[in-house]
């Protein structure tokens, strides 16, 4: 044992591994990618991890392997589980042999993704147990149970931290490698009976599953993570309870101190503890329930008071005492508990603040924004200035950093639904205004992820639009992680680099032209003549993404003395290096990589110094 | 109780390493510590903070009035963290502000001047650092984070010894950036 500073991704990656982890799979995506990235970082040496094409491969492969005895980790964000979610749900049917643990990590608020869907809802749909820590140790304990479980009783389990589990840093105890458990899985073992899904083989297992997951709810009931702490200080006698969760659990505790009611931590919601619960009611007139995302635990608490027909007021979101959607934070948690526990006027604050913040001056506004230098910023003023007076245009854009494309000054971004989805949907507009001129633009990663397949439905279907690959050689958003086009992979191979041209010429596009984003005066005609050629062409524009590789060029600079002060370049790049100085515009050559996007544009010719030195 | 402090500022200006250095500061002097911080997305030239607990406490999040101190990088970052700070705590705050492109394209306005006359008037424990002055003098646009943290050790309300933030510097940082980055985190002991 040692002790380490981890950020709860680090500590779920070590405990997957002090579990005997053997193959490791999964797809990035905030707040989940830096538990593969940490398996692979510190990988003993005999785990098989790679960066899947996308979840629903990534959650393939982590299913072979764990039929065939292996203990088997995959990770993604939540809504990559709407991808992996069609093996998963036959999965549950045929189940395992090896401990397989499907992390999936939900973000309340959203905070960095499309939905706030809730994991536990998918493990009741789906019929996957479900583990929730509520802490950075926790976390790093509880996964190592999720695999003993999951072993147990030959089921994949989910194990769902939110973003605050994911991304807070704890100090804690765990494993030297030395300590790590070892597993030899014995492989695949053929038996058509077991591991082909046919509806008789379903018919048989569904009823086995439902008497697990029955028995489970009662093993659960005995699990030491589903804890009742007793009403303590002032509010030891009391009957109302607080039932809570996660990161929740944690606020509460810190909003309430040494005085707190009694307590009911869920720490596995499916199957619901429905004994343990039994316990906690007892004695209560009003429970309070307090969770992020789905009301999870309140409509199990209201089923089993319906069902053992207990005089128990349960409250919550369905009740309007804790808000129905968006993140929680210490101090509503405080409020909810406070105006539940009748103590409101005294509970706004914990502490007692140094002032109010109701009157200060107006604060700046910082929404994220393309970095100074990105050739995204490039692509897509290319685009607009090739379509200018075009009266009816589509930009389809997808999931990425270039999702930013849709802020002023740029506004390139008409529609954005889910990884992938602007290719079809860009089908589906032209498909009822045949005269619109349609762009859908898909980054390097998400053109592998998901893509590819939309792609060939265009082509297939005769559809008229221009597909913009924006290949910068690098998963971005995320951080960086390598993808087929990379020619890299996760743990660092050098492998043979898929490549996008020739993929879209293989499925049989015959335009199929690549640029450099950063050379405007070639790229606008090429583009606007590509714009008007029928059916599906595809433009790449292959450009490093800034962030990663680093360019060597020298720095732009504004000649005050040539400068007109137009802001032309302010205010159509948007380019987070160009400032106003007075009334002329000014390059913070701290930020700037001298990508010469905004000397190309300056219609007098008064910013120069950038560009790659040779 | 905890030590509850909050670094925040702009992505890219380096909130995230002063946080890294006092933590494992504090790890050294045998202190749990919990932070959380902001990661992904947002990192792109947004608000970014990491609210961090040094001593016992069940999770990282600071909640309202319950900061001892607030280490901006940016004025107007402070100032919306401000109402995070306790009664009495501290503020050492960065003058010098980032414009938001916002700000640049005229759809929003942004005074800085307004956010430092305000802190001036709002907080009584306020340290006011000049990065740009400070960093000319020190000869190193990069040590920003070092200044500030130097300045937050001062104020006593972190709780660890700035010997163990240099350690802990030195064990992430390449030798030759061992030197500049003392003199940054003592730049504001001497003035
Ligand atoms: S050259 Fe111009 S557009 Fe490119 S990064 Fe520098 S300031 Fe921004
Ligand atoms: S486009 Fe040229 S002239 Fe106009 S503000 Fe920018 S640098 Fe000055």
């Amino acid at each position: 044992m040692h002790r380490e500073f981890l950020m709860g991704n680090e500590a779920i990656a070590l405990g997957a591994l002090a579990a005997g982890v053997n193959v490791a799979a999964g797809y990035p995506g905030t707040p989940s990618t830096e538990i593969l990235e940490t398996v692979a970082k510190r990988n003993p040496g005999d785990v098989k991890v790679e960066w899947s094409v996308n979840e629903k491969a990534g959650m393939e492969v982590a299913a072979g392997a764990a039929i065939s005895g292996a203990r088997t980790l995959v990770t993604m964000k939540q809504v990559g589980l709407n991808v992996a979610a069609d093996p998963l749900m036959s999965l549950e049917y045929i189940g395992v042999k090896g401990g397989m643990v499907v992390v999936v990590a939900d973000d309340p608020g959203p905070i960095s993704s499309q939905t706030e869907q809730d994991t536990r809802t998918f493990g009741m749909f789906s019929k996957v147990p479900v583990f929730d820590p509520s802490s950075v140790h926790e976390a790093y304990e509880m996964i190592q149970e999720a695999f003993e479980f999951s072993e147990r009783y030959g089921t994949p389990v989910f194990f769902r931290p939110t973003t605050r589990i994911d991304h807070g840093y704890e100090s804690i105890d765990v494993k030297d490698p030395g300590e790590y458990k070892k597993n030899d899985p014995e492989g695949f073992v053929k038996d058509s009976s077991r591991w082909v899904i046919f509806p008789r083989l379903s018919v048989k297992n569904h009823a086995l599953i439902e008497k697990r997951n029955q028995e489970l709810s009662l093993v659960f009931s005995g699990y030491r993570r589903n804890e009742i702490l007793a009403g303590a200080g002032n509010y030891a006698d009391c009957r109302r309870g607080i039932a809570t969760q996660g990161i929740n659990f944690s606020y509460a505790m810190d909003a309430m101190g040494a005085d707190h009611p009694k307590i009911f931590r869920v720490a596995t919601p499916f199957p619901f503890p429905e004994q343990k619960a039994l316990e906690f009611l007892e004695g209560l007139d009003e429970v309070l329930c307090v969770e992020e995302l789905d009301p999870v635990i309140e409509r199990a608490l209201t089923f089993v008071c319906g069902k053992y027909h207990l005089p128990v007021k349960i409250r919550g979101k369905m009740t309007g005492d804790v808000k129905p959607s968006g993140e929680n934070s210490v101090d509503s948690v405080r409020e909810s508990i406070a105006s539940f526990l009748g103590t409101a006027e005294s509970a706004g604050v914990a502490g007692s603040p140094e002032h109010e913040s109701d009157v200060c001056p107006k604060l700046p506004v910082r929404p994220p924004v393309l970095c100074a230098g990105c050739p995204h910023r490039a692509s897509f003023y290319a685009v607009k200035m090739a379509m200018e007076g075009v009266k009816k245009t589509l930009f389809a854009g997808d999931i990425g950093c270039y999702t930013l494309g849709n802020a002023a000054p740029l506004d390139m971004t008409d529609t954005c639904l889910c990884m992938g989805a602007g290719i079809n949907m860009a089908q589906g507009v032209v498909r009822v205004d045949p005269e619109v001129k349609a762009f859908a633009f898909v980054g390097d990663s998400t053109f592998f992820a998901s893509g590819i397949t939309g792609v060939i439905n265009a082509f297939y279907n005769q559809d008229s639009m221009t597909l913009v690959i924006l290949d910068n050689s690098t998963t971005a958003m995320t951080g960086h992680q390598p993808h087929p086009g990379t020619g890299r992979t996760l743990m660092g191979d050098v492998v043979e680099a898929v490549r996008i041209d020739e993929v879209l010429r293989g499925i049989g596009l015959t335009t199929v032209e690549t640029m450099d984003p950063l050379d405007l005066k070639t790229c606008i005609p090429e583009i606007r003549r590509i714009a008007d050629e029928p059916g599906v062409k595809a433009i790449i524009f292959k450009s490093p993404c800034i962030v990663r590789f680093k360019p060597k060029s020298g720095k732009s600079k504004v000649d005050p003395d040539k400068c007109i002060g137009c802001k032309k370049c302010i205010r159509e790049l948007g380019c987070p290096a160009l400032v106003l100085d007075g009334d002329k515009a000014f390059i913070d050559p701290s930020q700037c990589t001298g990508c010469t996007l905004c000397e190309q544009i300056c219609p007098v010719g008064a910013i120069a110094g950038g560009g790659r030195n040779e | 109780m905890s030590k509850n402090i909050i670094f925040c500022g702009v992505g890219g200006q380096g909130t995230v390493l002063a946080s890294r250095l006092t933590a494992a500061a504090a790890m050294k002097e045998k202190k749990q510590v919990m932070t959380a911080e902001t990661i992904g997305m947002a990192q792109r030239g947004g608000s970014v903070f990491s609210h961090m607990k040094i001593g016992e406490a069940n999770s990282p999040l600071i909640g309202k009035g319950e900061a001892d101190l607030i280490v901006g990088f940016e004025p107007g970052e402070t100032v919306r963290q401000l109402p995070f700070l306790k009664k009495g705590g501290a503020v050492v705050t960065n003058i010098r502000p980032v414009q938001p492109v916002s700000a640049m394209i005229g759809l929003s306005a942004y005074d800085s001047d307004a956010m430092v006359s305000y802190l001036k008037s709002h907080v009584n424990r306020l340290i006011l650092v000049d990065a740009d002055q400070a960093l000319f003098e020190i000869g190193n646009p990069k040590v920003l984070n070092m200044v500030l943290l130097g300045a937050a050790l001062e104020t006593g309300a972190v709780g660890v010894e700035p010997s163990d933030v240099e350690a802990a510097m030195r064990e992430r940082l390449p030798e030759k950036l061992w030197e500049v980055n003392t003199r940054a985190l003592h730049y504001m002991q001497n003035r």
